[in-house]
């Protein structure tokens, strides 16, 4: 299967690889996956406390070619976004923007769901009520 | 100069020695005659083509010529078998024994006569990819007719202990039938020391052309039988119609020829190869090497790198090393190999694997280029890698509770 050249360029290139510092408070970490389906993605975001803005993402990811380019993409995304703004990104728009065939279409919902249960973590730790997402269609 | 890509996938297939396409060329234009041809020369000729290179297939097998029924390749010659055997044998017993880690043409097709009334039993193997001799012999009942196991394993290259296998096949009255699509070619097979009485193998996997494939049928202590799937023309002995594939089954002979040659100094070479190539890439920490280490082919090796998946891996230098992958992120169930999940591999492992099958025309280059790169990336993708850290930073990983998808 060919990749398309936006997959090719984040997984040879990926944007935003690393930790951020779980124990602060404006730290929100979202881990989704797990190892036996072959996909794990950490993704963190730092907020700007004073404007909810989002000033740091990072990522790491364990899985093919698609599952990184569709964390790095999401990290871009989310730099200078609010929260706010942030929780609506859809994964069809990161399925759309790199080019990912019908079998990668998980990981872009993985993408979207490390968003969501980062979010949901830094709204946690700063005692806001969790978002409720509904289920995804493709899991 | 090194020239790029590399292809490490030989299981898979390999190329046509240049010595087999210039035995087939004149197959195609002068000498395109019909083998079932009986009454000109054009016929005469191709049959006479056909009968050389059945010696050719029957030598490296340590078979008689007659033995040697030509297919379209191992599938058709592992359906021919099994289908066939079940058909012809039916009024002895229903019951067949296989193992888990066969190729699918070989599991599919027992699946399909578990639909029409076979009993099949699937044998588990051990964690290095080979059958327990005393759990094949319990699962030989009165109505057993066959014992289906694979010669050598495509993904893991691990070489069954086939003489002890029939030799409990011989003491029940059982047949024995092999996919020897892996080690037909690269490691002695001799039907009589064997004690095989059906095997299905293929020009492909040895440096001959694609489409052209044979299955060995005994003929004597015992004389085996299978009834045909295909009908026509009665070519073949009656056991499978269709007329021949001239060119293709004289470059079957050829790569034979050239396999009975070679074969020795061969695996010896590459074998050096594969070891050389295995040694470097179980220095990178915790990589895993899969199948039994001495009973196995010479020119692969199967090796996990834990933490980092395979399907990524491979991203990192597939336009330079071609190979395949354990993982299976690319097809619709998203399972993992189903080989290395029999061995006890957890899914984890199974989707960090990678398979090297090297190849005749393999240079040392060409190895050293792929250990460097190999590890490079294997680094480059932990560096990455979330279950890396957690590693390293001393969490147990089972102790995570992982939203399944």
């Amino acid at each position: 299967m060919a990749y398309s050249e936006k997959v090719i360029d984040h997984y040879q290139n990926p944007k935003n690889v690393g930790t951020l510092d779980k124990s602060k408070n404006n730290v929100g970490t979202g881990l989704v996956g797990a190892p036996e389906c072959g996909d794990v993605m950490r993704l963190q975001i730092e907020v700007d406390e004073a404007t909810g803005v989002i000033r740091d993402a990072k990522f790491k990811t364990f899985g093919c070619g698609s599952a990184i380019a569709s964390s790095s993409l999401a990290t871009e995304w989310l730099k200078g976004k609010s929260v706010d703004e942030a929780v609506k990104i859809d994964n069809m728009t990161i399925v759309e923007e790199l080019n990912l065939p019908p079998v990668k279409i998980h990981c872009s919902v993985l993408a979207e769901d490390a968003i969501k249960a980062a979010i949901n973590d830094y709204r946690k730790k700063n005692g806001l009520e969790e978002l409720q997402f509904e289920e995804s269609p493709i899991h | 100069m090194l020239k790029l890509p590399i292809y490490l996938d030989h299981n898979a297939t390999t190329p046509c020695d240049p010595r087999v396409v210039e035995a087939m060329v004149p197959y195609f234009t002068n000498a395109f005659g019909n083998a079932a041809s009986r009454n000109h020369p054009f016929g005469w000729q191709a049959e006479e083509a056909v009968d050389y290179a059945r010696e050719q297939v029957a030598k490296l097998i340590g078979a008689d010529p007659k033995e040697i029924i030509f297919t379209s390749g191992a599938t058709e010659g592992d359906n021919l078998a099994i289908k066939g055997v079940y058909e012809m044998y039916a009024s002895k017993g229903n019951h067949i024994i296989t193992c888990n880690i066969e190729h699918k043409a070989v599991l599919d097709t027992c699946r399909h006569l578990e639909k029409e009334g076979a009993e099949i039993t699937y044998l588990d193997v051990k964690p290095n990819g080979l059958i327990d001799l005393a759990e094949l012999e319990a699962a030989i009942k009165p109505t057993t007719i066959l014992i289906a196991i694979m010669y050598a394993n495509n993904e893991i290259g691990t070489v069954m202990p086939m003489r002890e296998i029939s030799a409990i096949a011989r003491k029940h009255g059982v047949l024995v039938f092999t996919d020897g699509v892996q080690a037909v070619g690269k490691i002695p097979v001799d039907v009589n020391k064997d004690g095989i009485d059906l095997m299905a193998f293929t020009a492909h996997k040895m440096y001959g052309p694609k489409g052209v494939g044979a299955l060995y049928v005994r003929r004597k202590n015992p004389r085996v039988k299978v009834t045909a799937q295909i009908d026509g023309g009665g070519h073949e002995r009656g056991m499978r119609s269709g007329t021949l594939n001239v060119p293709g089954i004289v470059g079957f002979g050829k790569a034979c020829e050239i396999c009975m040659q070679e074969m020795e100094s061969d695996a010896k070479r590459i074998s050096q190869l594969r070891d050389k190539l295995e040694n470097a890439l179980l220095k990178v920490e915790e990589s895993y090497l899969n199948g039994d280490k001495e009973s196995r082919l010479p020119h692969v090796t199967n090796i996990s790198f834990k933490y980092v998946e395979g399907e990524g891996l491979m991203m990192g230098f597939n336009k330079n090393i071609a190979l395949s992958s354990g993982s299976a992120c690319t097809s619709a169930s998203l399972e993992p190999s189903y080989v290395l999940k029999a061995l006890g591999l957890g899914d984890d492992l199974a989707h960090s694997s990678l398979r090297f099958g090297l190849g005749r025309f393999t240079t040392e280059e060409q190895i050293d280029y792929t250990i460097e790169h190999v590890t490079n990336t294997v680094n480059k993708l932990r560096e990455m890698s979330p279950l890396w850290e957690m590693f390293k930073d001393g969490i147990d990983l089972n102790t995570i509770e992982w939203a399944h998808h």
